[in-house]
């Protein structure tokens, strides 16, 4: 397990420059060691503030100078504290000489770990960078930086500077940025070293690794030109989906007092026949069999393995074509890259040839591939070339991408546009439409990229680790809302949009929308499925997600209803933050709107008082039962709502008073629709996880009560 | 499931080699459309040749329910009504190329004099076929293959009104009862298929409609398969998305899924003794306890020694970042997607007016301003389960002779963020073999050069995506369809992803590599061996080992007299290593994996 730990030293200035951005560094710090504590516990972390006021390093008692760092933490296995520590770090009050930072944290591992320890050692350097270093005591700043980096490198110490700039920085002299720049440089020249400049908050979020993964190869061989030509490359995945963390199944049976107890759940699989399903079968006596039209056709394993397709594990060259042969949209797959056996002078420079070439004659390899002996498939796919800049110890690589094959591609026809003449813009819409595409801007030129996929966080995993932080102190810690710097991923840039004001408006005034009325709502949208791998299952998520909120009664009408109008609730929580009252049109949308406020708790109970004025003054205006259906739906939002946001006992208060007022207003055709409709109380199963236990028996009351008075045929299932 | 129908007609310009190639590419169809729900019902009209319809066709094929004149059904003899295809029924339409014109070819033309109509016989067969199953649960499809525009063109004007009329009531009766009918139609080189002569009304297109249909102009018979294989699925949209551009302006966009792997079907477990399949149930057990549970409302991650708990509404309120299904950030240009930017297949996406009308046209206004600025638009998309961040390409019509290869629209990619992309050429052990002095071999110019020459040489000119099909595939159906025939032979599967030797054995070829590799390699080429890390050294020298200390036993003798169980673990251990066996475990189980695999 140790083959792999990693020692980091953090090194953050916290001068009054950066102040600006510290709650961003606290948090992908935070961020790092909370991974760290859940994917690598053995990994060792130090952390040294520098612009500080105070000094207090081992380097300034032993040498003198290096005045101005504090070693917050000197090189320990990650702990829980040391999150704690990141929740505020201390504000300095004079810059910070980051080189003297830098310094700091290789002496640091270098006394803990000394030449022999083989492990990786990191610095990890977040600073803007703009502050004058001072001089050193002979030679130049560069020569001391050659001199560092050397050290490093016969340590084996990689460096990665994370320099905030931009708007995030504000005025700075620019020799001193110029000059502080080139030393850096430099680092990345002599030694293993790399920096990033960032000027946004989001970009900052993103631009330390925060979980290191050992790269592991999944080929290593021949990339086969021809069989005269071999050239030996080494093949690693380049983007691969950093996944949510997989969560285990909890089980309260254990014993309050069992400390040792696991928690866990297994998931037992059984297989029994369907003549006789009392007998399991056991896995000798089972077979595969695979669907061959309406037959299945038993295969056993052996006989598979003896007849299936076997390639044999190589990466042939098929030839090279154009670069536009291959749109982008027919890329199947996570990314994979070409390295030439590192050590293997000739192979590298043979990759770098050929990218290079591909380059310049913007051509791409087309190539065979199957990774590993015993594979089931081939791939073909496209070699695309990743040149170096110049100087980077980076060597040339290649990128890899999965195509389809014929049996991948669905080749529906679509109109031509231009055969759809009423849907032609005007001149003028065109107009607005290309100012709109020119000005909504996210790659300004002499400026950052905005959400570069390289430097922008996820911010889901981002939320979620915060949130774990949280409920670590407090278990009943809510959802923390999303940082405002992670929103700029999910919405639109306030400031980008109030700069281009004139030219959305323009574009707003010149196209006209309007909901289709004549659109009939047809069983068939309703059904339609989605027929791809991940949508389906996302679909089915959705699903059971609508499920669980729902009753376990067996009457599916409400349920139907529930999920019809799914689609129209997740329009109208688009404009949700401006809905404060439930109007006329869209009551049910306006509610959930309402409810999913989070602003302040008042909404919820304005949103239930509302929805419950709403539906009486449904019943009231109705003639002849013209509004039942609205007010049902009505109710059955309601419901759902009561459920989420633990209110159950508003509802079910309700749906008695509402009872009452139906006999007494000789509304009996509506009491008998909700009845139809299978409406219930909710019982105390729906809620049973979210309740004290205090409430619980107030639920059950409730239940017993109405299992009396309250709809006769249906009766809230009490467990 | 699906069905195929042959009726009289003209055809007489394509002839034989017309109707045997669409029963080939038919055959072709239904192995991929097999996937496919089962809700789906088809049947293939196909005007075939104007001879007499024999009805003394072979018994195994059926003539059609209600015996009428020139329509032929095939089908499995026994069968009735809609089937899915099975293997055999596959097979047997794979032979009719031969048997057809011999046996089936319908016929009967309609000419002047005669009161048969054979195009509203077929459509009244079809529709019978398809009565079975409710149009509320399955799609039912009528596909029409013909290429004659007027199919009542010869008759006199009375009968012919008539016939039209009757026959268009006929189409109009079918489509009320839901079911669709979709018209393959072939031109003939001397003259194009006229869709105003009569198929337009019968289809009901008008104006718009009229003009979104694409006349294909198929000429040759490649291009008909091509346009068969466009029309073997429904066109089925998998989403409706919104796309918020601005507050307020919100339009509308169709999903489509066009690229998706395809994989061999699902596996089903089947008892070998009956071969019936196994119900599968799962259960949870408490670890702690042994009890069974139902469903975990919690679940926990380990943290900081404790177990922190989450509810799934806790879970999907973390992932729930964004409201709206797709919100657009902004524009940029299309260098800054970078090959490395690609996670999943992506999304097709095509403007729709269904919900909000004016959807389409701001679509096209943006997909030309896009197109024409080279910049793609990056929008969040707000999805319940795996927000992210997507680029939408515009991407332009490709009309060629095989008909529309590229449909207009967008093209959605999902990106991946800074945690999913990983950086392993700067992996520090890529540098642990360079030079102090730290500097990256690159190729020079003259490198670069030849490399050019050979890419010029090896150069695939007219190169498609998706022209190959998967070796694999093929395999898996072709075994699959052996073993349901229960015939001995498996057919062989050209795998046509192999590099062509012949092509790289060109003397321009080779001396454009050689070129290349004198260049780079100058004249001490040689494959050599790998680095081989340290460990993979050890666990070689150790094999080795083994094998030498394991010779020194006699393994047979010892086991045959019991005398295993004297020997000490590593001793037994050389045997293992040496045949690749795990070597964990007490002395016993050693012992026993050693007889096992002695096979004593």
């Amino acid at each position: 397990m140790a083959r792999n730990k990693e020692s980091l030293v953090l090194l953050l200035d916290v001068g009054p420059k950066m102040h600006g951005v510290l709650p961003q560094v606290e948090k992908v710090c935070a961020m790092l060691l909370e991974k760290k504590l859940i994917y690598n516990k053995y990994d060792e972390v130090g952390i040294v503030l520098f612009g500080t006021a105070e000094t207090n390093n081992e380097l300034t008692k032993e040498v003198g100078g290096y005045e101005n760092i504090v070693v917050l933490r000197s090189i320990k296995v990650v702990d829980g504290d040391l999150v704690d520590v990141l929740d505020q770090i201390p504000r300095g009050t004079v810059p910070g000489d980051f080189l003297d930072a830098i310094i700091v944290g290789m002496d640091m591992l270098i006394k803990k770990y000394g030449p022999t320890n083989k492990g990786k050692k990191r610095l990890c350097l977040i600073t803007n960078a703009l502050s004058r270093l001072r001089d050193p005591y002979e030679g130049t700043k560069e020569d001391q930086v050659s001199t560092i980096a050397q050290q490093m490198t016969e340590q084996a110490i990689k460096l990665e500077c994370v320099v905030v700039r931009g708007k995030l920085s504000g005025d700075a002299d620019k020799n001193v940025m110029d000059e502080n720049d080139k030393l850096l440089e430099l680092f990345t020249k002599k030694t293993w070293a790399k920096t990033l400049y960032v000027e946004s908050a989001t970009s900052l979020l993103g631009a330390l690794r925060t979980r290191s993964i050992a790269p592991v190869t999944i080929f290593r061989g021949d990339l086969e030109v021809s069989s005269a030509l071999k050239i030996k490359v080494w093949v690693y995945k380049k983007t691969s989906e950093e996944k949510f963390p997989t969560l285990k199944k909890y089980s309260d049976k254990a014993p309050a007092t069992d400390k040792f107890a696991t928690h866990e759940i297994k998931v037992d699989f059984e297989y029994r026949s369907i003549n006789d399903p009392e007998t399991v079968v056991p896995p000798e006596q089972r077979i595969k069999g695979y669907r061959y039209g309406p037959e299945v056709v038993p295969v056993s394993s052996d006989a598979w393995e003896a007849v299936k397709f076997k390639p044999e594990k190589s990466v042939k060259l098929l030839g090279f074509t154009d670069a536009k042969n291959i749109l982008r949209h027919y890329y199947m797959k996570d990314v994979n890259i070409f390295i030439a056996e590192p050590g293997k002078r000739e192979a590298v420079t043979a990759i770098s040839a050929l990218a290079r070439a591909m380059k310049e004659l913007n051509k791409v390899a087309i190539v065979r591939c199957v990774w590993r002996q015993g594979q089931s498939g081939v791939v073909i796919g496209v070699l695309t070339p990743n040149v170096s800049v110049k100087d980077s110890v980076k060597p040339d690589s290649l990128y890899f991408n999965v195509l389809p094959f014929m049996e991948d591609v669905r080749e529906f026809q679509f109109p031509s546009f231009k055969n759809l003449p009423t849907f032609q813009p005007t001149e003028e819409q065109q107009a607005a439409a290309d100012n709109l595409v020119m000005m909504l801007d996210l790659a300004p030129p002499a400026k950052e990229e905005n959400l570069k996929p390289d430097l922008t966080p996820n911010p889901v995993l981002e939320r979620f680790y915060h949130f774990l932080e949280l409920k670590a102190k407090d278990p009943d810690a809510a959802v923390p809302p999303l940082d405002e710097a992670l929103k700029k991923i999910s919405e639109p840039d306030a400031e980008l949009l109030s700069q281009n004001k004139s030219v959305i408006d323009e574009f707003r005034r010149c196209f006209e929308l309007k909901e289709n009325s004549t659109k009939k709502k047809s069983t068939r949208s309703v059904k339609e499925k989605p027929s791809g791998s991940d949508d389906e299952k996302e679909a089915a998520e959705d699903h059971n997600v609508g499920k669980t909120l729902m009753t376990t009664d067996d009457n599916t009408a409400v349920k139907a209803e529930i999920s019809d109008e799914k689609p129209s609730s997740a329009v109208a929580n688009n404009s949700s933050l401006i809905v404060e009252k439930i109007e006329n049109i869209t009551p049910v949308q306006d509610f959930e709107a309402m409810l999913s406020r989070r602003d302040s708790s008042d909404w919820i109970t304005k949103a239930i008082k509302g929805m419950r004025s709403k539906i009486l003054e449904l019943l009231e205006d109705s003639f002849k039962g013209s509004n039942y259906d609205k007010a049902v739906e009505c109710l059955v939002a309601l419901r759902k709502g009561c459920v989420l946001e633990q209110e159950p006992k508003q509802f079910n208060d309700y749906l008695q008073y509402l009872c009452r007022f139906c006999k007494d207003h000789g509304l009996n055709d509506f009491y008998e629709l909700l009845d139809l409709k299978g409406m219930t109380l909710i019982t105390k199963s729906e809620a049973v996880d979210r309740f004290t236990s205090n409430l619980l028996s107030l639920c059950s009351d409730v239940a017993d009560e109405a299992a009396r008075s309250f709809l006769v045929t249906k009766e809230p299932k009490v467990e | 499931m699906v069905y195929n129908l042959f009726f009289g007609g003209e055809v007489s310009r394509l002839g034989e080699k017309y109707v045997s190639d669409v029963s080939s590419v038919l055959c072709s169809v239904y192995l991929i459309s097999d996937r496919e729900s089962s809700k789906e019902y088809v049947v293939y009209v196909v005007d075939a040749s104007p001879k007499m319809f024999d009805t003394s066709c072979p018994a195994r094929e059926k003539k059609n329910l209600q015996d009428i004149n020139g329509v032929f059904v095939f089908t499995v003899a026994g069968e009735d009504g809609l089937g899915r295809p099975t293997a055999r029924l596959i097979k047997e339409f794979d032979q009719i190329e031969e048997s057809f014109m011999k046996n089936i070819g319908s016929q009967y033309g309609i000419v002047s004099g005669s009161r048969e109509n054979s195009l509203y016989n077929a459509l009244w067969v079809a529709q019978a076929l398809l009565r079975k199953g409710s149009t509320k649960t399955a799609e039912k499809r009528m596909l029409l293959f013909t290429n004659e525009d007027d199919p009542f063109g010869t008759l006199n004007r009375v009968t012919k009104l008539d016939m039209t009329r009757t026959t268009l009531q006929r189409a109009k009766d079918a489509q009320d009862l839901g079911i669709s009918i979709e018209l393959l139609p072939l031109s003939t080189p001397d003259r194009d298929f006229n869709m105003s002569f009569f198929y337009a009304v019968m289809l009901g297109l008008e104006g718009d409609a009229l003009a979104e249909f694409i006349p294909s102009s198929i000429e040759r018979l490649q291009d008909m398969k091509d346009q068969l294989r466009k029309r073997i699925f429904k066109k089925r949209r998998y989403r409706t998305y919104t796309l918020s551009i601005a507050s307020g302006v919100s339009i509308q966009m169709s999903a489509y899924a066009l690229l998706r792997p395809t994989v061999p079907g699902n596996i089903t477990w089947l008892d070998s003794t009956t071969n019936l399949p196994l119900k599968t149930e799962r259960s949870l057990i408490c670890a702690d306890t042994g009890a069974l549970m139902q469903e975990a409302p919690k679940q926990f991650q380990a943290y900081r020694d404790q177990e922190i708990k989450f509810s799934r509404e806790e879970i999907s309120q973390i992932k729930r970042v964004s409201l709206t299904q797709l919100c657009l950030l902004g524009f940029k240009p299309l260098s800054c997607l970078k090959d490395h930017h690609n996670l999943k297949p992506s999304t097709f996406l095509f403007p729709t007016d269904e919900d909000t009308i004016g959807s389409t046209k701001i679509f096209i206004a943006l997909h030309r301003s896009m197109l024409r600025l080279r910049r793609f638009a990056v929008a969040y998309f707000g999805s319940s389960t795996h927000p992210q961040l997507v680029a939408l390409i515009a991407q332009d019509e490709v009309i060629t002779a095989r008909g529309q290869v590229e449909p207009p629209g967008m093209h959605m990619i999902y990106l991946p963020y800074c945690d999913d992309i990983r950086n392993p050429e700067e992996a520090r052990n890529n540098f642990l073999h360079m030079d102090v002095t730290f500097t990256t071999p690159r190729a020079l110019n003259e490198d670069i050069q030849k490399a050019a020459v050979l890419m010029n040489r090896v150069n695939l000119k007219d190169f498609a995506v998706c022209q190959f099909p998967n070796p694999a595939l093929q395999k898996h159906y072709a075994v699959l369809q052996a073993l349901a025939l229960e015939e001995d032979e498996i057919p062989e599967i050209k795998d046509d992803t192999l590099p062509d030797e012949e092509g790289m054995a060109r003397p321009g070829v080779v001396n454009a590599i050689e070129e290349f590799k004198l260049s780079v390699y100058g004249d001490k080429y040689d494959e050599g061996e790998s680095i081989v890390s340290e460990a993979s050294k050890k666990r070689k020298a150790i094999a080795e080992k083994a094998v030498q200390e394991s010779a020194n036993y006699d393994w047979d003798d010892l086991a045959d007299n019991g005398k295993l169980k004297d020997l000490t673990v590593p001793e037994l251990r050389f045997y293992l290593t040496a045949h690749k066996l795990p070597v964990t475990g007490k002395k016993e189980a050693l012992i026993s994996r050693i007889l096992t695999h002695m096979k004593k």
